[in-house]
């Protein structure tokens, strides 16, 4: 890890500045869903399609903070964050499917769909419980939570670090996605979960699901924000980005390296898994393709664009680049990944700290 | 025409041979005969060993043999049986079978196989008689292998007879069968000596003995070829891991399209395969051709990434994973782009088609093996060129110090973009590899990345030896988990096994010693 990094808090962008900004983009977040429902033909009307979009980026932005979180600040490049977004999705599909109940096509009142088509004859033991909302969020975190403490105890014991780190979290998550692809797994194999009816009592797809969900998010959003900042800002911030910047000489100060690491690997996959749970209701669908390697990159390039050490980078980054996507794949669907792949060198090579770093000073 | 028609049957008439006369005519009126002369007729026939008489038969079988009333036969395509001649169809009736006939019928016809001319007919019906066997059959195999010419048929028949014998009522021709049956440690054999074994009360324990034999045979080329499998993964996975042990083992740049550059190398493939399409006398030889067209171009391109783009990041491996990537990304649009998102089809020459028998039943796809060899080629020509050429003194010097290479004159910047260029065209090498066993397609690249990267950390950062057995043990483990697992559940097994391996060995199976393993 290189030392030339942006210091933690923005230079030259003044403290108040920022919080004024912030404020005002939330505030004009908020306002969308009761703008959504002025009439058509009001002047301030915003589409359905704007709400469900923003409230699909919002839940990005938890993920790319949550990235920041561990890349930004701890140096832990997570190249399989992807990996615990979709999980926390997959255990809010599990609880979304349950609900279906006697609806679905096959009409069987307890197992989904696929279950039927397949054969069992008997929900399998790990879907046991996932009928109850609190236990589905609550395995929304745990499973994110349980696997990156595996993955990053092993690791960080052995003191795995850097591109090494990177290239074994990607081979995670593509190990999930070959394992989700099964049909056998008991996750709905290649077609994952779909045909969602509600949520909590509400039905999806109605005005009132997608701002609930949207404030949801939102609330998440602001939540994760004050969690991260307040860690940051911390003593245990300040010695996250020691270690970052030289490991080694942290560890010879006689601090737990791999306790610090772990700590910040694990929160941040349980963000990300809570990100995955608010994601999965509003797009109306989870299938394996979410544990793709490319998906956990892309948003790790977010994070990039943004300015990875800022918080605010982040949040900027998954925005932007998101809104760039949508706007160029209706646009023009070829050039999109041409444009991602000119963001990746474009960033790395001319914009280190980011569009952040565009409006603070230059690092001495 | 009714003169030409006329001229060739006399002419067909007159090149009869002198024996049609003899005892094949002489058979044959039975055929329009009741159902007890039909098949006497047919083993008279079949006994007699006449290739003559194997057309006449087949149509008997497939109910395609009509008689008239004076009892002249008809061949399909109204032709006379017994003198070849055009006849007249009409008022002829279809010669009708029953369960007797039919059973005189396949023993005739499967010891008239057995004097074709064919070797593959005899083959086959030396394997008919296996399948059938009856004592009966025990003459006339033993003349066949008298006979017999062909090695391959002549085992099949040596097996067919010991099934015969086995049948048959002489005790010691049982004894010779069983232990030949053994030696021959195929399943047909094993399932014809657990039958014998109930009907052979006194002769359990030779049966016994034999089909313990063949158990290990059978184990012991199943255990082959699961090897061989595993070798032929695992020299595709060394293929595309040499190029990666060069760039990110030797220069400990990551990049991470590396896999796009082997997708270059498969697309170079296609073209010289285009371009050789034309010119007939070079088509065959296109794919050799694409070889060193693989290498260039890859290598070009890997250039060009040096020197435009990498040279900037060095000292900063998450960066430069992350632009790598990026242009990975582009070279796979650009390429879906060119070429279209649907599979190139690649041909495989004629001389790397077909299937290998190796002594002991073991089948070998030829271009499998091919790609054996290729891999260990490519191999030892990237330890030759790191060993004993002028660059690669360059390249080692460059590595272990930097600085001091500096002011012995070696231009360092020359070199990393050498190196680089280096394990980049070995990529573009096993392009052409893969196009031979897999889809030649945009993402080709992308299945093999981690692949790649995960022998690269398994054998050991920074040493060939350790990508030979670190390719060659994941091919073979994924090979022999394969039948327990499924594919999927075998290549999780794995990563998930090699993450534990990094825990007892963090710097890989051969790890560095010194001051180089401290960097």
């Amino acid at each position: 890890m290189s030392a030339s990094l942006a210091a933690p808090a923005p230079g030259g962008f003044g403290r108040m500045t920022l919080r004024l900004v912030l404020i005002g983009a939330v505030l004009l977040l908020a306002m969308l869903p009761a703008l959504n429902r002025l009439p058509a033909d009001s002047a301030l009307h915003v589409s359905d399609f704007i709400v469900s979009i923003t409230g699909k980026w919002i839940t990005y932005a938890i993920l790319a903070l949550a990235i920041d979180l561990a890349w930004g600040y701890a140096g832990i490049l997570s190249l399989g964050h992807g990996a615990f977004f979709a999980l926390g999705g997959y255990a809010i599909g599990m609880h979304l499917m349950r609900l279906i109940g006697p609806r679905g096509v096959y009409g069987h009142p307890v197992l989904p769909d696929f279950m039927v088509f397949l054969g069992y004859r008997e929900l399998p033991w790990y879907w046991l419980g996932f009928d109850h909302f609190p236990f589905a969020i609550l395995m929304a975190v745990a499973v994110p939570g349980l696997l990156a403490g595996i993955v990053g105890y092993l690791a960080f014991r052995s003191r795995i670090t850097g591109v090494y780190l990177s290239i074994i979290t990607q081979a995670l998550t593509y190990a999930l996605m070959l394992a989700f692809f099964r049909n056998d797994m008991g996750f709905g194999g290649n077609n994952g979960f779909t045909d969602f009816k509600e949520l909590l009592g509400m039905p999806l797809n109605t005005p009132t699901a997608r701002s609930a969900l949207f404030y949801a998010s939102l609330l998440l959003l602001l939540a994760a924000l004050w969690l991260c900042s307040s860690i940051t800002r911390s003593k245990l911030g300040r010695v996250l980005v020691a270690i970052r910047d030289a490991e080694s000489r942290v560890r010879f100060l006689g601090y737990d390296v791999t306790q610090h690491k772990l700590f910040v690997f694990v929160l941040s996959a349980m963000i990300a898994g809570l990100a995955g749970a608010l994601y999965v209701p509003q797009v109306g669908i989870i299938n394996p393709g979410e544990f793709s390697p490319g998906n956990s990159i892309e948003a790790v390039i977010w994070v990039a664009v943004g300015g990875r050490g800022t918080l605010v980078g982040a949040l900027l980054g998954a925005f932007s680049v998101n809104a760039l996507k949508t706007w160029l794949t209706t646009v023009a669907p070829d050039l999109w990944l041409f444009a991602l792949g000119g963001l990746f060198v474009a960033v790395t090579l001319f914009l280190p700290r980011g569009l952040i770093g565009l409006f603070s000073k230059a690092p001495k | 025409m009714k003169n030409l028609l006329l001229a060739l049957g006399v002419l067909l008439w007159l090149a009869l041979p002198a024996r049609a006369q003899d005892a094949f005519t002489a058979a044959l009126p039975g055929l329009a005969g009741g159902f007890g002369d039909i098949a006497t007729s047919v083993e008279q026939l079949g006994a007699l060993g006449d290739p003559r008489a194997l057309p006449i038969l087949r149509a008997l079988q497939a109910g395609q043999l009509q008689k008239h009333a004076d009892g002249r036969l008809l061949l399909p395509g109204n032709t006379d049986a017994a003198t070849g001649q055009p006849a007249d169809a009409s008022g002829a009736e279809t010669v009708r079978l029953n369960n007797r006939v039919r059973q005189a019928l396949r023993g005739a016809l499967g010891r008239l196989q057995l004097v074709s001319p064919d070797a593959a007919e005899r083959g086959a019906a030396a394997e008919a008689i296996f399948r059938s066997r009856s004592a009966e059959d025990v003459p006339t195999l033993q003349a066949a292998i008298a006979r017999e010419t062909d090695a391959g048929v002549k085992a099949k028949l040596v097996l067919a007879l010991a099934a015969a014998q086995l049948v048959a009522p002489d005790e010691e021709a049982k004894r010779d069968a069983i232990a030949r049956l053994g030696a021959a440690g195929t399943v047909e054999a094993r399932a014809l000596l657990i039958e014998a074994r109930a009907a052979n009360p006194t002769l359990v324990t030779a049966i016994d003995i034999s089909i313990a034999s063949i158990e290990r045979s059978l184990s012991i080329r199943r255990a082959a070829e699961t090897l061989f499998q595993g070798l032929s993964l695992g020299s595709v996975l060394l293929l595309a891991a040499l190029g990666l042990a060069v760039t990110f083992g030797v220069m400990g740049v990551i990049n991470m399209a590396h896999g796009e550059f082997v997708m270059l190398g498969a697309y170079a493939t296609f073209m010289v395969q285009e371009a050789c399409r034309g010119i007939p006398w070079l088509a065959p030889w296109s794919l050799p051709l694409s070889v060193p067209a693989a290498f260039l171009i890859a290598a070009a391109a890997g250039a060009a990434l040096e020197r435009g783009l990498i040279r900037h990041l060095y000292g900063r491996p998450l960066e430069t994973l992350l632009m790598t990537f990026g242009v990975g990304m582009i070279l796979q649009q650009a390429v879906r782009t060119i070429f279209g998102a649907q599979n190139r089809e690649v041909a495989s020459p004629a001389w790397m088609q077909g299937t290998l028998m190796l002594p002991g039943g073991i089948a070998v796809t030829q271009n499998r093996l091919w790609i054996i060899v290729f891999g260990i080629a490519v191999l030892l020509l990237v330890i030759a060129a790191i060993r004993f050429t002028r660059f690669g003194l360059e390249m080692r010097a460059v590595v272990q110090n930097r600085r001091i290479a500096a002011t012995m004159g070696i231009r360092t910047g020359r070199v990393d973009a050498l190196t680089f260029a280096f394990g980049s065209g070995i990529a573009g090498m096993a392009g052409v590899a893969l196009s031979q066993i897999d889809n030649v397609s945009p993402n080709l690249g992308t299945g093999y990345i981690i692949d790649s990267f995960m022998v690269v950390v398994f054998g050991g950062v920074g040493s060939l030896a350790g990508t030979l057995v670190g390719a060659l043990t994941l091919g073979v483990v994924n090979k022999v988990l394969e039948p327990y697992a499924g594919a999927v559940l075998a290549k999780v097994f794995v990563l998930v096994a090699i993450m534990l391996f990094i825990q007892r060995r963090p710097r890989g199976l051969f790890a560095l010693k010194g001051r180089a393993a401290e960097s």
